[in-house]
């Protein structure tokens, strides 16, 4: 267990590392502090002393050296725009945009489950069917067009759901303000929520579908059968277990997806999270906050998938922890 | 124009010899499409959607490029069907006063030259590093397919965000709109090669075991001939299937880059920027900017995606799975 | 009343080209304790046979005929209910791989005890103890440590034998064996065979061994029947088809047994191989591979007929029968046509 903790701990770092490389690179190379910092009126000559203050002139591997420094002490600048450390700024976005994912992947879970499910045990029925046909439609359909349908249909002809921002939130506890307690803010959430899981939906209902088709053919579900078990209990548990495996796999997977995607729900429905913030800062070349978004998002990444293969790991009995997957 | 010579090309490939084009008509393929009532379907839609991307300068009735023939006055006015539509303008004008039909049809035509360029791409880089990490092995594979692992679980529109957004903040929004299709085709195209590295990596791991290869190895060829004459010919069916579901992807990939604004411009849109061009209409009224190339793009991509799955279940290839 | 009577069994596979019947006429009859092996090269159809008596043949497949009455009740036309308290109870299996029949996901305690359970109200606890009884009786080393391990920490052996106990955990009356030993070792092959044989002799357990390997069945077997082409073509007491083979094709088996060829030599194959069930030949479907063949082997299908000792499907043993069909009756082979 150590073993692999430690192993897949290792991994994390060097993808933390090339991530932090890319981050200082774009920083490096996108737009001069300088200009932000005084403006035109200074003379070249001063500008040059204020470099050399700055350190902006040092070779490249003791800029990136002091660039890590102060991002381990939580320092990855400030915004130009903010006028705030940037890691301020985003943090302060950060719960909207894990609520809308969090909205996402329970609509994700609690319906791709029981629909894969049902056509892997039932393929020739009606529901099945539909759901397949639901899904390949699903797959075919961009998120930010779901996203507009929706709002069209529900928000504009309708009038039943807001079609932008976050509702009503409240202080929960440090900076985190969440939508969840309140009826306008959960209301808010919905067509978002939707529009992001739209993506993974389609994916998911076939993976488990076909994982799980797959599994009913094995030998060791006939040998359940010839034990003359309760069906339920071989779909949910003999099956189910085993269809889950390369499900939480792709999961761990689409998990970055999801989080791209964010940036795109997030702008069809002005929802004030992380993607909506990076985006804007694109437009103002905010490069400390395009370099800190980049981080953030790739530790959240780095975080996610670890925590996936661990996950993974403790539920594959295949796998031994001390050593390679099988 | 590339993407319409490749077509060719392949169809050319199919039945280059008449005796050919007889053992297609006899064989499994034709048949199953022969009884298949989607993929007929499906594949008529696509080859109209194909004539109208390659003939759209004969069929718009107006250029949408040229900002002449553009008169303002003309903006948002709705499909000549309905009530304050005019005949001019069939399904009516965008909000610059563009008429709709040709720009679609121009869209359309931008949409599937970035799809086909960059799966054309993808497909190059994935299927020299498939090959090479199938039949290398060793570390060179582990060393590939690893980076594989890695660049997929930050998945593609991630990268391509980042990247384009840090370029449009790099060199400034005039620059990067003359290069917007360059970029996206280039984006798009590294961003996925993984998707056809890990297919033909484990097909090549397959053939490598069969005796044809070991045939070719005593007859003295060198690897790359045995790669490119022997083994590739074998994988092409799963390099086929996933061809149709990643032009479909990279259509939405360009589509939802261009709807964030960093894919192409407003004044050379495709079928995604002029989507984003419409969606700020929506709230007064003007649904057709956005819904009606809307549902040219979910026809075009389901179509694909139709096609993909009936390529898949009749070529039945062993495809990469998780 | 016959422990387990099958009655002109027949099982068709509905395929896209319409339906292949994979079994025809098959009748077999068991009493309690008795030991009967199922022969035949893999395509012949003994492994559907195997399933068909659980009525766990998978679609596309189905019974299209026939019954199969275990103590004189029909289970191919039970309830799922009634089927499901039967199977693992009354009547259990033994698949052919044991890499593939245990859940990789469950441990072995849980895929024991969970059949208990299934057929009968018994606290955990007992449940416990009843597998662990198993364990032994299968003769596993540690059985106390086995129950909490899952089936990749053991080898294929120990699985087979994890299996056999889960076969026997409810004290069945009739065990159906699917080539148990042909997935395993050469070396285990023989133990476990042992094992099987034993636990059915010390437990009045009724034995149905499918199996391709007449070794086997002649070691385990009192009854044997040797299927072709999803037919019967010879049955009858172990012994005299061991000593005196009548059909030309369990002739070619037992000619190519290994203990049955000289060293150095080649083994005796039989030439050819088993027909796809979508063409088999029109009349006798072993008539291209048969070197006694006659004319009237291919028009008419010869049927099972007595000799003194046992049932033989061949016009070779029964050439009257032979001649008085190629005086002009064809209406079977217009059937088939």
């Amino acid at each position: 267990m150590l073993a692999f903790f430690i192993r897949r701990f290792m991994q994390a770092i060097i993808v933390m590392f090339v991530i932090s490389v890319v981050g200082f690179a774009i920083q490096d190379n996108l737009g001069d502090p300088l200009r932000e910092m005084v403006g035109q009126v200074v003379t070249e000559a001063e500008r040059e002393v204020l470099r050399d203050e700055m350190g902006l002139n040092d070779p490249f591997f003791v800029q990136y050296t002091r660039f890590i420094g102060n991002a381990l002490q939580g320092d990855l600048g400030t915004s130009y725009f903010f006028k705030k450390p940037t890691l301020d700024v985003i943090f302060a976005k950060l719960p909207a945009t894990l609520e809308l994912v969090l909205g996402a992947t329970l609509i994700v879970v609690l319906v791709s489950v029981p629909v894969g499910v049902y056509a892997a045990i039932r393929p020739q029925s009606w529901f099945s069917k539909c759901a397949m046909a639901f899904s390949t439609v699903g797959i075919s359909i961009p998120v930010f067009l779901t996203g507009i349908g929706l709002i069209y249909v529900f928000s504009v002809e309708l009038g039943w759901m807001p079609s932008y921002g976050r509702g009503e939130t409240e202080q929960v506890w440090g900076s985190w303000r969440t939508g969840l307690t309140t009826a306008d803010g959960l209301l808010h959430l919905i067509l978002p929520s939707i529009t992001l899981s739209s993506l993974m939906l389609p994916l998911f209902i076939r993976l488990i579908r076909a994982e799980m088709s797959e599994v009913l053919q094995s030998e060791y579900v006939k040998f359940a059968l010839a034990k003359g078990l309760n069906p339920m209990r071989i779909y949910f548990l003999h099956a189910l277990k085993n269809t889950m495996l390369p499900v939480i796999t792709v999961g761990g997977v689409q998990i970055g997806t999801m989080l791209a995607y964010t940036i795109l729900t997030e702008t069809v429905f002005q929802w004030p999270g992380m993607g909506f913030l990076f985006l804007e800062a694109v437009n103002r070349v905010d490069t400390p906050l395009i370099v800190s978004y980049v981080i953030v998002v790739g530790a959240i990444f780095v975080i996610t998938n670890t925590l996936v293969d661990l996950i993974y790991g403790l539920v594959n009995p295949t796998v031994k922890l001390a050593g390679k997957s099988a | 124009m590339s993407h319409a010579s490749e077509s060719v090309a392949i169809a050319q490939s199919v039945d280059a010899a008449p005796s050919r084009w007889e053992k297609f008509k006899e064989s499994h393929y034709w048949h199953s499409f022969k009884k298949d009532r989607v993929a007929q379907i499906s594949f008529t839609v696509f080859v109209l959607f194909v004539l109208a991307a390659l003939f759209s300068p004969l069929l718009a009735p107006t250029d949408p490029y040229d900002l002449a023939s553009i008169d303002i006055m003309d903006s948002e006015i709705p499909p000549s069907w309905s009530e304050e539509g005019e005949d001019r303008f069939w399904l009516g004008t965008d909000a610059q006063g563009r008429d709709l039909w040709s720009t679609i049809l121009y869209g359309t035509r931008l949409s599937l030259i970035i799809g086909v360029c960059a799966v054309l791409l993808q497909a190059f880089i994935g299927i020299v590093l498939g090959l090479t990490a199938g039949y290398a092995g060793g570390r060179v594979d582990s060393f590939i397919m690893r980076c594989a692992d890695i660049q997929l679980s930050f998945s593609t529109m991630m990268v391509a965000i980042i990247f384009l957004a840090v370029f449009q903040a790099a060199f400034g929004s005039e620059l990067y709109q003359r290069l917007a299709l360059i970029m996206l085709i280039m984006v798009i195209g590294i961003a996925e090669w993984p998707q056809y590295a890990r297919t033909i990596r484990a097909s090549v791991l397959a053939e490598k075991k069969k005796e044809y290869v070991d045939a070719a190895r005593v007859m003295g060829f060198g690897s790359g001939r045995i790669m490119f004459r022997h083994i590739l010919p074998n994988t092409l069916s799963p390099i086929l299937v996933i061809s149709t579901v990643q032009v479909a992807n990279a259509i939405i990939t360009e589509a939802s880059l261009s709807f964030l604004g960093l894919g192409m411009p407003v004044s050379q849109p495709s079928l995604g920027s002029l989507i984003a061009s419409g969606f700020e209409f929506i709230f007064s009224g003007s649904w057709w900017i956005t819904v009606i190339p809307g549902i040219a793009l979910i026809t075009l991509v389901l179509v694909m995606n139709l096609l993909g799955d009936w390529l898949r279940d009749v070529l039945n290839p062993k495809l990469y799975k998780g | 009343m016959a422990l387990l009577s099958i009655q002109n069994l027949e099982v068709s596979f509905g395929l896209r080209d319409g339906p292949v019947k994979a079994l025809q006429n098959i009748n077999l009859e068991l009493n309690r304790g008795d030991r009967v092996g199922i022969v035949g090269e893999s395509g012949a159809g003994k492994s559907v046979l195997g399933f068909s008596i659980l009525n766990l043949i998978a679609k596309p497949g189905f019974i299209s005929n026939g019954k199969v009455l275990f103590e004189g009740e029909d289970l191919v036309h039970a309830s799922q209910k009634r089927l499901r308290q039967i199977r693992g109870d009354r009547i259990s299996m033994i698949f052919q791989d044991p890499m593939m029949t245990l859940n990789p996901v469950l441990t072995i305690g849980d895929q024991m005890v969970e059949c208990l359970h299934a057929h009968k109200k018994i606290s955990k606890k007992d449940a416990r103890e009843v597998a662990l009884q198993k364990l032994q009786l299968v003769q596993i080393p540690s059985p106390e440590k086995r129950l909490d391990q899952y089936p990749h920490e053991l080898s294929g052996g120990m699985r087979q034998r994890i299996v056999i106990a889960i076969a026997l955990i409810m004290d069945p009356d009739l065990i159906v064996a699917d080539e148990p030993t042909t997935a395993l070792d050469v070396t285990i092959q023989a133990e476990i065979m042992e094992l099987l044989l034993n636990l059915c002799e010390q437990h009045n357990v009724a034995l149905i061994l499918v199996t391709h390997d007449l070794g086997v069945v002649a070691q385990v077997t009192e009854r044997t029947v040797v299927m072709y082409a999803g037919r019967v073509i010879e049955q009858g007491p172990t012994d005299e088809i061991i000593k005196a083979p009548q059909h030309p094709y369990t002739q070619g088996l037992m000619n190519a047994l290994p203990q049955n060829c000289l060293p150095g030599q080649l083994l005796n194959q039989i030439p050819g191989s088993m027909p796809n069930l979508q063409n088999i030949p029109q009349g006798c479907a072993f008539n291209p591979r048969c070197e006694f063949v006659k004319e009237s082997c291919l028009k008419e299908r010869p049927d099972l007929q007595s000799t003194a000792t046992h049932d033989v499907a061949c016009f070779k043993v029964h050439p009257e029968r032979s001649e008085l069909l190629s005086t002009g009756n064809g209406s079977d082979v217009k059937e088939r046509a």
